[in-house]
């Protein structure tokens, strides 16, 4: 039987929260916990390094589940900025929209924002995956260096600026791409890849209809006799 | 860092209450801007040749009422004062420019906040949270209103450089964000003989649009000029007698987020100071796009 333990922020601090998730969580702490009353507090859930689950039941601040290792981090509302920045493995599921920089620097694990995520949403993303079912805002995936960011609905301004070998997939218009990003022909593999992480967010979507931006590689070789016009 | 809030009431029973709507906002955005604070408060305007005057004393031990009295015999006719500690709110019949003039002659330690038919203005050093306990802002009433916390980065600690900053009359801004183009703006404006009064980069952006106003510009073409004019990062947030306006640069890197319900607007630079106001978990919640105008027109009654 699942062991449920529940936080009420109107009542206990996020050091208490944190601490616990920390502390008491890995060994011998519920599996399953909910946090009530988040109203917009910062760091929820964060630095969290084991296979659990929490529900966040709100919006919620900035830099939630940042670092996630192993939990199921689930935000039953908005979020601020930097949610999952530097997710490690594990998932961090936002229910409605997310303010700038999600999932930034992320090194592994799955990021889902079902609606809209503001901008620069995987900006330097380092391995991890992200799906957004809406829109995502200018300079997204900026120096994105490895991993996959999947974004059914619209893209903003210089999507993929710097790119380095992250793959996107954009389902709806892309405003501009940024400098040294390009949009390549998809391939079977990007459609499996696609319907794999549409999949796993639990978004329907036709995976045939996307778009891929990958890097031309330009802008990263060093040229000496490019008279250093950069 | 700094943080801004802004309301605007749909309904008289929130003007009524819009002072206790808007004290937790700043109060919990005083985290992000502790060393001083600020708030207008816009309500129904004077009729006729009325103004409102807010006028800010240096010292607490101020005489409002012998002031009043020297104003009573300079302009003539009803004057009405409510002084409190360092401030004072004025309606008088008197020329504002004129009534700056002689203010700036007889009383050159006071500081004159605000003029015009629809707006208080309160400004301070210390933190919100005391700001907002000495000038008694939880019984303030109005239409819309837009605050400020401070944490300087640019210029002096003083009331002088806390916001809102005005110009003309019936405009005040606040800023979350730093301008990088403050002095040209400003040397482009006094070669106009336009006045600045302090060496804050906000003032810069204030001054312009007002400038642009006067010139006949609405405000929201004078922001689209701004937008090509004013270099560096900005979210503002705007109000004149009948409206409150929110924009962010195009780098979009200084927070803003936005709840309006059928009985208000309200915004802050962080969700949390909105969390405590009356059915914001079913509001339309929203982050300002950049270089977008969001304009909120006033509806209600504050009397």
């Amino acid at each position: 039987m699942d062991r449920v333990s529940t936080f009420d922020l109107s009542r206990q601090s996020v050091r208490e929260l944190n601490q616990y998730l920390h502390h008491d969580l890995p060994n011998n702490g519920a599996v399953r916990l909910e946090i009530l009353n988040p109203n917009g507090q910062h760091s929820l859930a964060v630095g969290l390094d084991a296979p659990a689950e929490v529900d966040i039941l709100g919006h919620a601040g900035y830099f939630i589940a940042g670092m996630n290792k192993r939990a199921k981090v689930t935000v039953h509302g908005n979020v601020g900025w930097s949610v999952a920045e530097n997710i490690m493995s594990g998932t961090v599921r936002v229910k409605g929209c997310a303010s700038e920089c999600a999932g930034a620097s992320g090194h592994g694990g799955l990021v889902v924002i079902e609606e809209d995520a503001s901008s620069r949403c995987g900006i330097s993303m380092k391995g991890c995956d992200i799906v957004v079912g809406g829109s995502v805002g200018h300079l997204s995936a900026f120096m994105a260096q490895a991993g996959t960011l999947v974004v059914c609905g619209d893209a903003g301004a210089s999507l993929g600026d710097s790119l380095y070998e992250a793959t996107i997939y954009v389902g709806g218009k892309i405003h501009s791409l940024g400098a040294d990003a390009q949009e390549e022909p998809m391939t079977a593999a990007d459609v499996a890849r696609v319907n794999d992480l549409l999949l796993k967010a639990g978004i329907t979507r036709d995976p045939k209809s996307f778009k891929r931006v990958a890097s031309k590689r330009s802008l990263y070789h060093w040229h000496a006799d490019a008279g250093q016009q950069y | 860092m700094c943080g801004i809030v802004g309301y605007l009431a749909k309904k008289p029973e929130l003007c009524r209450s819009l002072g206790e709507q808007v004290v937790p906002m700043l109060t919990c955005m005083g985290d992000r801007g502790p060393d001083s604070a600020g708030l207008a408060v816009f309500g129904d305007p004077v009729e006729g040749s009325l103004r409102r005057f807010s006028i800010y004393a240096p010292s607490r031990l101020f005489d409002w009422s012998a002031f009043e009295q020297q104003l009573t015999a300079r302009v003539g006719g009803e004057v009405e004062l409510s002084g409190l500690e360092n401030h004072a709110t004025v309606i008088a019949s008197a020329n504002p420019v004129r009534f700056k003039t002689w203010l700036t002659e007889s009383y050159p330690d006071l500081h004159l906040l605000s003029i015009g038919r629809a707006i208080d203005l309160y400004k301070d050093e210390g933190h919100p949270r005391e700001i907002a306990q000495r000038y008694h802002f939880t019984q303030l009433a109005g239409t819309h209103s837009v605050g400020h916390t401070r944490m300087a980065t640019e210029s002096a600690v003083s009331p002088a450089h806390a916001h809102p900053f005005t110009a003309g009359e019936d405009f005040c801004l606040v800023h979350n964000g730093s301008l990088s183009n403050p002095y040209s703006v400003r040397r482009k404006l006094e070669k106009k003989g336009i006045r600045f009064e302090t060496d804050n980069d906000t003032e810069a952006a204030c001054r312009f649009l007002e400038w642009r106003m006067s010139e006949g510009d609405t405000l929201e073409a004078a922001i689209a000029k701004g937008f090509d004019e004013l270099d560096g990062f900005f979210t503002l947030l705007m109000a004149t007698a009948d409206k409150l306006i929110l924009v962010r640069d195009a780098f979009a890197c200084k927070p803003a987020v936005v709840a309006e319900t059928d009985e208000y607007v309200a915004i802050s630079s962080e969700y949390r100071a909105l969390a405590h106001l009356p059915g914001v978990k079913d509001a339309r919640i929203f982050e300002p796009a950049p270089e977008q105008i969001y304009s909120w027109t006033v509806s209600a009654h504050s009397t």
